[in-house]
């Protein structure tokens, strides 16, 4: 069918409808719109269906892209969904919040000269058209009877408990928060992955038979020895990296300092964004600034602008090119009027009565590369300088979260507290568990927990199937 | 779900709950806490645990009816189910076998200190308790802890009941009076906590305080309880609530409590119409 089409060779993307940035920095709805059926059609065209597609490689849960593409070529949009569930369990959140450009995008062959294919929006059009025009089709599952637990309810959590619930498992999924979806709940604000949509393909895993109990929070109600006392057979960990760090400067803890945890949770879990109309508060000042250039700084950064605050800063020490944050992310957030302030750290918040009143940064250049093979910052002698703020919110990461291995006898971890697994297998050290996501590598990407979580799930599976 | 399986006011302000619970029964200690949600908005309550039950499966909390989220618990009656309720959080308190222990408990810190002096008393330490509030009304527990206390000194600001003072009044005495005490337990508000280690720290006697700072998740992931213990940022949620008074820096926590005065003011405010859209969004 497709082999006789001619490839549409414009050299650009079908442009993405948006939100104008001045409409968007006030409100809390989806900033990218979605194509629409035309735009999505149009776009699948300039797919080159290549024989030996790159891009596949590029996905960590190796989405057969050119075969979902050329359904999306021909308007069959649903056959389109079920090629790319075949591998992703989630489409419409990756759709949306995979860094596509470092995966599947930046190995595409059309990117070499021009812009890649769009691949992430035509995911993301095939799941929302799936979503809105679809049938639920349920699987027909032969259940084995084996039990399997699984730790948390993120991106890595969902996607095992839900290879692992095709597979026959009786898949019970424990969460500490009261609402299901990890990061995607708590971390990652509406305007970027509306909560509805996380609740609907979380819907679809518990469709599978996956049975979801919130309110339990493992190493605390009940630990990993009690669970396989209580005949689960593989238990996969996948509690995410929940542990905010600081910089450990002076003012840290005067009113006014959010961990960007904190700040999301409340604004996106709690929906402190429709405060006071919800009981949850945050508090919010005219200026508000945040060090870190990942994508939780970009998030918090563009959260505050919502919220009304008027000068939102990025203070970070490195430059643009090291900033971690996906670039789009980056630009989103200058075109919504976020101001950067690279090459420059916080070395001090200073309060007043307890009071966040203004931060003292340092400038900073690029020198040697350091062990992360990045450009080591360091201070411009006698260059530093105030800015004045009410609220400070700190994104420099997150450190993996304490409660599961300070109770599990012989789970090894890292000494900075990541668990340790066989890379192939994703077991640990205990036998029968498993991890991942980053619980395992510190926080890294939504698509690679769902890797993980995919990894682990074939392991449990080839082991437990075995017996 | 999480039923409420009795409920009764301990006077104006404080109202005791009992909760089916049977995965925080099951395994919690003294010293730990749960947090518990009214409506499917609701605010994470973080609630010290007071008592529990193993066999009926229950959690037994003390509560005071502050602000608007305590307020809707307080609407709630035996029958009634909460939304959630999850726990047990925290570190168990470490108790050791010692000769003399003196518990020290401000208004509804009776609750969160009653289960630790248990089993203490259990251990075969010998245990006192003070009990403070500021008329006889706000004195809780007492009769419980008259069960296995050797003695239960009360202290009130007006003098209906007991001492009139406080309850550092009360245990400044007994230091003087020269009672050997090994271990000091204070829960009640940051202020009682602060002045009993203002009054036991001279003696180098051991005060442990349970912190109750702002919290969201209570799970160490947002890091909103932190408390400086010792210089060191502590998550009061993972790394407490326990900890050694002698080493907390309470100015800080009174001044961290303050962060949402002006939004809890708001919400005090508009408490109709939030009950009113919550309601509409069930």
């Amino acid at each position: 069918m497709a082999a006789t089409r001619k490839p549409n060779m414009a050299a650009e993307k079908v442009k993405m409808p948006e939100q104008e940035p001045d409409v968007r920095n006030k409100n809390f709805k989806e900033v990218a719109l979605g194509y629409t059926k035309e735009m999505a059609i149009e776009e699948a065209t300039r797919c080159l269906n290549c024989k030996k597609p790159f891009c596949v490689d590029g996905c960590p849960v190796n989405v057969p892209i050119p075969r979902f593409i050329a359904e999306v070529v021909e308007g069959n949009f649903e056959e389109a969904y079920k090629i790319i569930t075949e591998e992703n369990a989630l489409p419409a959140i990756c759709g949306r919040v995979c860094p596509q450009e470092s995966q599947c995008e930046g190995k595409c062959i059309r990117g070499r000269k021009s812009e890649p294919v769009g691949i992430g929006r035509l995911e993301r059009f095939v799941a929302d058209y799936h979503r809105e025009h679809g049938q639920v089709i349920k699987p027909e599952i032969v259940r084995n009877g084996k039990k399997v637990a699984v730790v948390g309810s993120g991106p890595s959590g969902i996607t095992c408990a839900g290879e692992l619930a095709k597979r026959g498992y009786e898949v019970t999924v424990f969460e500490a928060l009261h609402k299901t979806g990890g990061v995607l709940s708590y971390g990652i604000p509406e305007f970027r992955l509306p909560k509805a949509l996380v609740q609907q393909e979380i819907d679809t895993v518990a469709d599978l038979g996956v049975d979801f109990q919130t309110n339990v929070v493992v190493g605390q109600s009940i630990t990993i020895d009690e669970l396989q006392e209580e005949g689960y057979e593989a238990i996969f960990v996948g509690s995410g990296a929940g542990l905010p760090r600081f910089q450990g400067i002076p003012g840290e803890n005067l009113n006014g300092v959010y961990s960007a945890n904190e700040f999301l949770t409340r604004v996106n879990l709690m929906k402190a964004y429709m405060f006071p109309d919800r009981p949850t508060p945050i508090k919010i000042t005219e200026t508000v600034c945040v060090v870190g250039a990942g994508n939780v700084a970009m998030d918090a950064a563009r959260t505050a602008k919502r919220l009304g605050a008027k000068n939102v800063y990025i203070v970070y020490r490195r430059s643009r090119e090291e900033a971690p944050a996906r670039a789009e992310e980056v630009h989103h957030a200058e075109e919504e009027g976020i101001i950067f302030k690279f090459l420059n750290n916080p070395i001090a918040i200073n309060g007043e009565d307890g009071w966040v009143k203004s931060i003292t940064v340092q400038e900073m250049t690029l020198g040697e590369p350091d062990a992360s093979g990045r450009r080591r910052p360091i201070p411009v002698e006698g260059s530093t300088w105030d800015i004045e703020t009410g609220t400070f919110i700190v994104a420099i990461g997150q450190s993996p979260n304490p409660l599961i291995r300070n109770t599990t006898p012989g789970l090894d971890t890292q000494r900075w507290g990541g668990i340790i697994v066989d890379e192939e297998t994703m077991e640990s050290s205990r036998p029968g568990v498993y991890a991942g996501g980053d619980a395992v590598t510190g926080a890294a990407t939504v698509i690679l927990a769902m890797g993980a979580g995919k990894a682990a799930a074939k392991a449990i599976d080839e082991k437990l199937g075995g017996k | 779900m999480y039923e409420i399986i009795e409920k009764k006011a301990l006077n104006d302000v404080v109202f005791e709950m009992v909760v089916h619970a049977p995965m925080v029964a099951r395994k919690c200690e003294p010293g730990q806490f749960v947090i518990v949600r009214v409506g499917e908005d609701g605010e994470r309550i973080p609630l010290t645990i007071g008592d529990y039950d193993r066999e009926a499966q229950t959690i037994t909390m003390v509560v005071q009816s502050v602000g608007f989220s305590t307020k809707q618990l307080d609407k709630l009656q035996a029958g009634d189910c909460l939304t959630d309720f999850v726990g047990p959080l925290g570190v168990p308190t470490a108790l050791h076998k010692c000769k003399h222990v003196v518990g020290v408990a401000g208004g509804v810190g009776s609750a969160p200190l009653y289960p630790q002096l248990k089993k203490l008393a259990e251990m075969g330490v010998d245990v006192d308790v003070i009990i403070g509030g500021r008329e006889a009304q706000y004195v809780l527990w007492a009769d419980k802890f008259a069960e296995f206390c050797k003695h239960v000194y009360i202290a009130t600001d007006d003098g209906s009941l007991g001492t009139k003072g406080f309850g550092t009044t009360v245990l400044q005495n007994l230091i003087d009076s020269g009672e050997e005490i090994d271990e000091v337990i204070a829960i009640g508000p940051v202020i009682m906590m602060k002045n009993v280690v203002k009054v036991t720290k001279p003696y180098g006697i051991k005060t442990m305080v349970s912190l109750n700072p702002l919290m969201v998740d209570g799970t160490g992931m947002c890091g909103c309880c932190r408390v400086t213990v010792d210089g060191k940022i502590k998550f009061a949620c993972v790394d407490g609530p326990d900890f050694d008074g002698a080493n907390v820096d309470f100015d800080e926590l009174m001044a961290r409590q303050r962060f949402f005065k002006d939004e809890e003011h708001i919400v005090d405010e508009n408490a109709d119409r939030i009950c009113n859209l919550m309601r509409g969004d069930a």
